[in-house]
C-alpha cells in the first residue's frame, strides 16, 4: 500500500503529485483531435467504440418498457447486421436493474453487464448509511457494476479522508460481486489539478474504473479532462502494476467525438487500454451515430435517421 | 488489427499546380534569367524533382534591384499608407483563400508534415499580413516620429525552414512601411515564394514592388552587395550573417539579422511534468528541429531528471515519423541531403565525446532524407552537441542542481535567441526570465509565435527584431526633426 489510509498520508500523497498546466493540457487535447482516422482504422474504431458503450438511460421517466427496448438495442444494435458487436454494458437507475438483468438474460445478452448508478446519484447528497443501502439494493437486484458518485462537497472542502473512506466502504460492499466505477463529476471539481487528485484518491481507495461525470452536470467529458484521467491511470499502473479503467460520460454524441476519445486513449494510456474492460463510453445517442457511420463505410451511402432504430 | 494503427490519411496533391519551370519574378511578371541557367527543386521526402527554377546571377539581381528602385521612387513611396494597407489586407485574404494549396506546396517542397504547414505556417503567414496591414494608417502614431519614412529598397534573404512564413515576416513589414523589396528564397524551397508572386499579381499589387529572385548563396551575395539597396534583412546561419555584416560594414546599408540559436529549455522540479514533456517534444521535434529557436538543450533539475526522461522517452515513442503528406505525421523529412549530412556529422561527435544516444524504434522510409527523433543524455557543457546548432531532431539533455546553476548553464552559449522555463511557480518564472539572456522567453510553452510579438536574439543570434512595433522600426526611418 502506498498510503496507510489516514487523511494526513492521503494529503501528503496528493500534494506530491505533479501539477497540471491548464494551457498545456488543453493544447495537447486539441492537437490529438487533429488525428485523421480513415478507412480501415475508422472501421476498427467504430466497432471498438460500439463495444465500449455503456448504453445509458437515466431519466425520471424510465419505465420497464423503455428499459426492455434498450436491452434489445444493446444486444443487437443493428437488427439488419449481425456483425455489429453488442455494447459494453447497460447503465440504469437501481430500480431498473432487475428488469434489465432478466431481460438481457432472456434475449441472449447474458454477457452484457448491468451497471447501476448508486450512492444517491447524481448529487451524492445523502448519509453514508443511505449510500450503503443504495449500493446493496443494486447488488441484490443483480447489478454487475456500480457507478458511484463521490462527495464533491467533501472533496472541495478538503475532507479527502471522508471521500476516500466512502469509496472504500462502497468497494467493500461490492466485493467480488461487482466492479466499482467512481464518478468524479469533473464539472464540479473544475480544475485539472482537482481531477488528477480525485482520480488518484479513487484509485487508491479501490476503484476499478474512474468515470468523468454523471451526465447531469455540464461540462462533462471534455477531452482535456479525459486526458488528465488517462495520464493518471497510466502513471498509477507504472506505480502499482494495476490497470484501472476510464469512463468518459456525457456529451459524447458523434462518431467523431468517440474516435477522438479512442485517439486520446491510444496516445496517452496506450493501446492496452483499448478494450471494454478498461475503457467505456457512457452515452445514449452516440450508438446510432456510430451505426450510421458504419453503414456509410460499408455501403458508401449515408442512411437517414430512420434506418436505425430509435431505441 | 490488435492495435489502433492509423491507416494512411494522405492530403491530396491535386490542389497543387506546380509548373514544370519557373522564371524570376521581376517587374511584376515571370522572366527568364538572362543567361538561361536553372536548377531543380526536389521533394526531400521522395527525392522527386518538383520543378525547374530560374537561377539569378548578378545581372538578374541588378535588374531586380533597378525594378524595385523604380517602383519605390515612382509608385510605392507615393502611395498613401492607407492604400498600402489595403493591398496587404488583400494579400492576407488571398493567402487564407488559397491556404490548402500553399500548405500542400510547402510540404512537398520542404518535407515538413502537412499538419504543421496547414495549422502553423500558412495561418501565421496570413496573420502577419493582417497584423501589418493594420499598422498602415497608424505609422505616424507608433513612436517613430511625426512622419516616419521608408528605408527604400530592401534586399531580403530567407531560409528553408519556414519558407512562406519567413517571407511573410520579411515582406509584410517592408511593404506597409513603404519599402519595395527584392526577396531571395532558399535554394531548396523556392516554390511557395513563387506561388506568392502569383498572389501579388492576383492582388493587383503595383508591378515591381515585390521582386522574387531565385538562386543560391552567390545570388544572395550579389543582392547583399548591390550598391543600390538600402537595407539587408537576412534569416539564416550565423556564419552567413557574419559574412553579410562584414560586406556591408563600410556602407550605409542597414541590416537586421536573425541567426542561429541553441536554446535552453529549463525544467524545474516544480514543473507540470506531463505538459513540460509535451513542451520539450514541441520544442525540439517541431519542424524536424529545423527551427532557429528550437529548444535543443534540455536543462532539467537533477531531482526530477529520471522522471522527465522516462516520460520523454515514452512520449517520443509515439512520434509518427514518415510521409509528410499524411495528416497524422508528426515528424517529416530532413530538408536536404546536405543538412542530413551535417546532422550525421555533429551527432557522431556526440557519440565520440561520450554522450549516450537514444531513439525510439521507428522505420524510416528508404527514399528521401530522414533522421529519427534522437536524444543524447549524459551531455556536458563542453560537448559539441551542447554548443553547436544541430538544426535537426536531436536534443541534448543536461542537468542542474540549483536554479542558479541552471541559469548559468543556460546562458553559457554564444547564442541567445530563445529559452523556455517550466515551473508552476510564478515568482520563479519571473526571476528566471530576468536572468536569461535570450530574445524570446517562453514560460510553460514553447515555439509559440504571434505577429504582434517581437522576435530576435542576443549575442550571435542576430541584430534587430522582427514582428510587433519593434520589427516595424527596422523598416522605417524615424522623423528625427519632429522628435527633437
Amino acid at each position: 500500500m502506498i498510503i496507510d489510509g489516514s487523511e494526513s498520508s492521503l494529503k501528503k500523497f496528493l500534494a506530491e503529485l505533479s501539477p497540471v498546466d491548464q494551457v498545456g493540457a488543453e493544447a495537447r487535447a486539441v492537437m490529438l483531435a487533429t488525428r485523421s482516422i480513415k478507412t480501415t482504422s475508422k472501421a476498427w474504431a467504430i466497432d471498438t467504440a460500439i463495444s465500449m458503450i455503456d448504453l445509458t438511460t437515466l431519466e425520471g421517466a424510465d419505465s420497464p418498457g423503455k428499459v426492455r427496448a434498450l436491452c434489445a438495442k444493446a444486444v443487437r444494435p443493428d437488427p439488419t447486421d449481425s456483425t455489429v458487436p453488442s455494447v459494453g454494458a447497460i447503465c440504469v437507475y437501481n430500480d431498473m436493474v432487475k428488469i434489465t438483468r432478466s431481460e438481457l438474460d432472456a434475449i441472449g445478452g447474458k454477457d452484457i453487464p448491468v451497471a447501476a448508478v448508486a450512492t444517491a446519484f447524481p448529487s451524492g447528497r445523502a448519509s453514508i448509511a443511505v449510500k450503503k443501502i443504495d449500493t446493496q439494493d443494486a447488488l441484490d437486484a443483480g447489478a454487475n457494476e456500480i457507478d458511484m458518485v463521490i462527495d464533491r462537497g467533501a472533496f472541495l472542502s478538503g475532507k479527502i479522508g471522508e471521500v476516500f473512506d466512502e469509496i472504500k466502504t462502497i468497494k467493500e460492499i461490492c466485493g467480488n460481486k461487482a466492479h466499482l466505477k467512481v464518478i468524479l463529476e469533473t464539472g464540479e471539481l473544475v480544475t485539472y489539478d482537482n481531477v488528477r487528485k480525485a482520480s488518484y484518491l479513487a484509485m487508491l481507495a479501490g476503484a476499478d474504473f474512474i468515470k468523468t461525470s454523471t451526465g447531469k452536470v455540464s461540462p462533462a467529458a471534455t477531452a482535456p479532462v479525459v486526458l488528465v484521467m488517462l495520464e493518471a491511470v497510466r502513471d498509477y499502473f507504472a506505480l502499482t502494476g494495476s490497470r484501472i479503467g476510464v469512463k468518459p460520460a456525457g456529451g459524447i454524441r458523434t462518431t467523431k467525438d468517440a474516435i477522438k476519445q479512442l485517439v486520446l486513449v491510444n496516445e496517452t494510456a496506450g493501446s492496452e487500454w483499448l478494450k471494454p474492460s478498461l475503457f467505456r463510453i457512457g452515452a445514449s445517442a452516440l450508438l446510432n451515430d456510430l451505426l450510421m457511420q458504419r453503414m456509410k463505410l460499408r455501403t458508401g451511402h449515408y442512411a437517414g435517421a430512420n434506418y436505425v432504430t430509435v431505441d | 488489427m490488435s492495435n489502433f494503427e492509423y491507416a494512411s490519411a494522405p492530403e491530396s496533391k491535386a490542389i497543387a499546380n506546380i509548373a514544370t519551370s519557373y522564371g524570376l519574378f521581376i517587374g511584376g511578371k515571370f522572366v527568364d534569367p538572362r543567361k538561361g541557367k536553372s536548377f531543380e527543386t526536389i521533394n526531400p521526402a521522395t527525392e522527386e524533382v518538383l520543378s525547374k527554377i530560374g537561377y539569378a546571377d548578378k545581372l538578374d539581381v541588378d535588374l531586380a534591384v533597378k525594378s524595385a528602385r523604380s517602383a519605390f521612387t515612382k509608385i510605392w513611396s507615393k502611395t498613401p499608407a492607407k492604400e498600402r494597407g489595403k493591398y496587404l489586407y488583400r494579400i492576407a485574404r488571398i493567402l487564407q483563400e488559397r491556404a490548402r494549396e500553399f500548405a500542400v506546396v510547402e510540404t512537398l517542397d520542404n518535407g515538413k508534415p502537412i499538419r504543421e504547414s496547414r495549422d502553423t505556417d500558412i495561418p501565421l503567414a496570413a496573420a502577419h499580413f493582417f497584423y501589418h496591414a493594420g499598422w498602415a494608417d497608424k505609422l505616424e502614431y507608433a513612436g517613430f516620429g511625426n512622419k516616419p519614412k521608408p528605408v527604400g529598397v530592401v534586399g531580403q534573404i530567407i531560409p528553408w525552414n519556414f519558407p512562406l512564413l519567413m517571407l511573410a515576416w520579411k515582406i509584410a513589414p517592408a511593404l506597409v512601411a513603404g519599402n519595395t523589396v527584392v526577396l531571395k528564397p532558399a535554394e531548396t524551397t523556392p516554390l511557395t515564394a513563387l506561388l506568392f508572386a502569383q498572389v501579388c499579381q492576383q492582388a493587383g499589387l503595383p508591378e515591381s514592388v515585390v521582386n522574387i529572385i531565385t538562386g543560391d548563396g552567390i545570388t544572395g551575395a550579389a543582392l547583399v552587395n548591390h550598391p543600390d539597396i538600402n537595407k539587408v534583412a537576412f534569416t539564416g546561419s550565423t556564419e552567413v550573417g557574419k559574412a553579410i555584416a562584414r560586406s556591408i560594414s563600410a556602407t550605409n546599408k542597414r541590416a537586421t539579422l536573425e541567426l542561429g540559436g541553441k536554446a535552453a529549455n529549463l525544467v524545474f522540479e516544480d514543473a507540470a511534468i506531463d505538459e513540460a514533456v509535451e513542451g520539450i517534444v514541441n520544442g525540439i521535434f517541431f519542424n524536424q528541429g529545423h527551427v532557429c529557436c528550437a529548444g535543443s538543450r534540455l536543462l532539467v533539475q537533477e531531482n526530477v531528471a529520471d522522471e522527465v526522461l522516462e516520460k520523454l522517452k515514452a512520449r517520443m515513442s509515439l512520434i509518427r515519423v514518415g510521409d509528410p503528406m499524411d495528416k497524422n505525421t508528426d515528424l517529416g523529412a530532413i530538408n536536404s541531403k546536405e543538412q542530413l549530412k551535417r546532422i550525421h556529422e555533429i551527432t557522431k561527435s556526440g557519440d565520440a565525446e561520450g554522450a549516450n544516444r537514444w531513439s525510439p524504434e521507428c522505420k524510416l522510409p528508404s527514399k528521401g532524407f530522414w533522421y529519427p527523433p534522437t536524444i543524447f543524455t549524459g551531455v556536458s557543457q563542453s560537448h559539441r552537441i551542447a554548443r553547436e546548432e544541430i538544426f535537426g531532431p536531436v536534443l541534448s539533455v543536461l542537468t542542474f542542481r540549483t536554479p542558479a546553476e541552471g541559469i548559468e548553464k543556460a546562458n553559457n552559449t554564444m547564442y541567445g535567441l530563445s529559452a523556455g522555463i517550466w515551473s508552476d511557480k510564478g515568482a520563479k518564472i519571473l526571476w528566471a526570465a530576468k536572468q536569461l539572456k535570450a530574445g524570446v522567453i517562453w514560460s510553460n510553452t514553447f515555439n509559440k509565435f504571434d505577429p504582434a510579438s517581437p522576435f530576435g536574439g542576443y549575442k550571435e543570434s542576430g541584430w534587430g527584431r522582427e514582428g510587433g512595433r519593434h520589427g516595424l522600426s527596422g523598416y522605417l526611418k524615424s522623423d528625427v526633426k519632429a522628435s527633437k
